[in-house]
């Protein structure tokens, strides 16, 4: 154990002061992400999975417990036949679902992030990327977006799965993301690893205009100082953080990167090029194995020599608490990176 | 639907299969000078009923909709797999001494996408039986009454995996699913029930709800009844058939040997095993 984790079981209870005084309660794993100011979507993947399968009859849900919490319920109830609940059991739900794609369907297995990525990885590389089936694994609770602490806070799943040949990852940003990228990934032949936010989640990138494709990065907004490299709700938190670095007179780029794996290496060497810009990875990640090692391994090997910065989670088993609390400390708040990005330039 | 083996109608008896079966992987030992030849020797009696007396397949189309489907868990035993479905036609005799070799069909540790009729990609241990839920469930999706059959062994009997697909395949009352353990209590590292306690193996797949039988996996007249008696049982549970094999089986002076789980043949012995299988070929 940490010195840092026996003083904490050990010392006394002190409050810590919370913005705006009030003491926030732990962020419960049903929390919704908040998102000040932005319209949200309910069950985005739920409600695309149940669109999708009007016309697919080779979809089939499989969840190990957690259908309410993946909002594969929302599939459920919509196609009860279709659904297989496979209890607390996720060895079994990987392997049947790599069974039932063996047979012709088209499985979208879900769970959180922690028990797919660590308890089942054995099966998902041996059952189904190495035969390359067309199993989607959707996973809730990536990297920190719940409070319960390291048991539920997947920091490292894109760094074990990465390491994954055949597999797809996706980190989608926001609601209008999960609903395309969940057709987008019905229509992939291979297998899929796609990190879910669910409950009410933000719109963001509507106002964009956007379209997901998979295995490609866009540029959001350009701008002259600074080239976010973002994926997951990090790349809302990046646009936000922008927006307040303009007022510093920093102007900032964003390229949205929610395919993981395969990168989209082409684009991301295309925008570090633009030169004079520091680029900035920002990944709501461990710092070890995700999108920002990716991006600079990318950059070295294409000879990309660029100032560059990563805000991610720290290498560490993190802190239980309210989530808010959580992402100003571990650097991943808007203000955070705000802050971040100021102090690098 | 055709639900009798290719074989079935045969006038070669099943002594005769296994004695193939036993002849071919004898064979791909000579050839790569080491094999898992104690399990093949051992299991060719259940491999020959399998693929003889209970599955419906067709040896030139291994990909047919309406195949009952056999999933290989434990990688190793390719080589009496491969042995099986040369005997069947699936696999040309002619590739037997490619066993193991560079760019082979054929490789020492069974894979889906290396061999016709290979369903599964085995070898880590603890996943065939889930599969075979999965596949299962499926083929009950699309009405299809083929069956699937899952060979596991009695070492793999300790991942826990095995038993959350154990537990599932009762859940989903999935009557079309036939697992067959090849019990001969050795594994990597010595007996398999001195390894996790093994309490008494019928009684523990009955109490997880599935219809179990017990054989001697070497006695013909009762591995053939244990498979019918599996296919035409009509509770709709899982079927399970452990079958207690003998390492070695059929070459006395291999029988004899210290038995291990990766038994030693030394380079003159393969010669010696077949000239004693060719001594006693069945009709």
């Amino acid at each position: 154990m940490t010195d840092q984790a026996l003083s904490r079981r050990r010392s006394k209870y002190t409050p810590r002061a919370a913005p705006g005084g009030a003491r926030l309660a732990t962020s419960a794993m049903i929390a919704s992400l908040d998102a000040e100011g932005r319209e949200t979507v309910s069950a985005p993947f739920g409600h695309a999975l149940v669109d999708l399968a009007k016309d697919r009859e080779d979809i089939v849900g499989l969840t190990a417990d957690l259908s309410k919490y993946t909002d594969l319920h929302v599939f459920a109830e919509a196609y009860p036949d279709r659904f297989y609940q496979m209890g607390m059991a996720e060895a079994v739900m990987i392997s049947a679902a790599a069974g039932l794609a063996r047979e012709g369907f088209t499985p979208f297995a879900t769970t959180y992030a922690v028990f797919a990525a660590r308890r089942a990885y054995d099966f998902i590389i041996m059952a189904i990327a190495e035969e390359n089936l067309p199993v989607k694994i959707v996973c809730a609770l990536p990297g920190l977006t719940t409070g319960y602490g390291p048991s539920h806070q997947a920091t490292e799943d894109l760094a074990i799965m990465r390491g994954m040949p055949n597999l797809t990852i996706i980190d989608p940003c926001d609601a209008v993301e999960i609903d395309q990228a969940t057709r987008a990934i019905a229509d992939h032949p291979g297998p899929v690893y796609m990190r879910l936010l669910r409950g009410n989640v933000p719109d963001v990138l509507g106002e964009y205009g956007y379209q997901f494709k998979l295995g490609k990065a866009q540029m959001l907004h350009d701008g002259r100082d600074v080239l976010f490299v973002a994926s997951g709700f990090m790349t809302m938190r990046v646009l936000d953080a922008a927006k307040a670095l303009r007022g510093d007179g920093i102007d900032c780029g964003v390229l949205h990167v929610p395919t993981i794996k395969p990168l989209d290496v082409a684009t991301i060497v295309a925008e570090a090029s633009k030169g004079g810009r520091l680029v900035v990875t920002a990944e709501n990640h461990s710092v070890t194995g995700g999108l920002g090692e990716a991006v600079a391994a990318t950059l070295m090997r294409a000879g990309v020599h660029v100032p560059f910065r990563q805000i991610g989670l720290p290498d560490a088993f993190l802190d239980a608490g309210a989530l808010p609390t959580l992402h100003d400390q571990y650097g991943i708040s808007v203000d955070a990176v705000t802050a971040s990005v100021k102090s690098w330039m | 639907m055709n639900t009798s083996a290719p074989g079935a109608g045969s006038n070669v008896s099943l002594e005769r299969r296994a004695w193939a079966i036993r002849r071919n992987a004898l064979r791909m030992g000579e050839v790569q000078g080491q094999g898992y030849i104690g399990q093949a020797l051992g299991v060719a009696d259940v491999l020959a009923v399998s693929y003889f007396h209970a599955l419906s397949y067709r040896p030139g189309d291994p990909e047919w909709e309406g195949r009952d489907r056999f999933l290989l868990s434990i990688g190793h035993y390719a080589i009496a797999l491969y042995s099986a479905m040369i005997e069947a036609g699936i696999l040309p005799e002619e590739e037997i001494g490619t066993y193991g070799m560079d760019d082979s069909r054929m490789p020492m540790s069974g894979m889906a996408a290396y061999t016709p009729g290979m369903e599964i990609t085995g070898g880590s241990l603890g996943h065939g039986l889930g599969i075979a839920v999965g596949m299962a469930l499926g083929l009950k999706r699309k009405r299809n009454p083929a069956f699937v059959y899952n060979m596991l062994s009695d070492g793999e009997l300790g991942e826990g995996s095995t038993w959350e697909a154990v537990m599932s395949a009762v859940q989903w009352k999935l009557d079309n699913l036939i697992a067959i353990v090849d019990f001969n209590d050795q594994q990597a590292d010595g007996k398999s029930t001195a390894a996790l306690a093994q309490v008494p193996e019928l009684g523990r797949w009955q109490a997880f709800g599935w219809f179990a039988q017990e054989v001697d996996g070497n006695d013909m007249d009762a591995v053939v009844a244990a498979f019918d008696a599996a296919r035409a049982h009509d509770g709709a549970q899982p079927r399970v058939i452990i079958a207690k094999t003998k390492m070695c089986k059929g070459i006395p002076f291999l029988e004899d040997r210290e038995i291990t789980h990766f038994v030693r043949v030394e380079p003159e012995e393969w010669a010696k095993a077949l000239a004693i299988l060719d001594e006693e070929k069945p009709q």
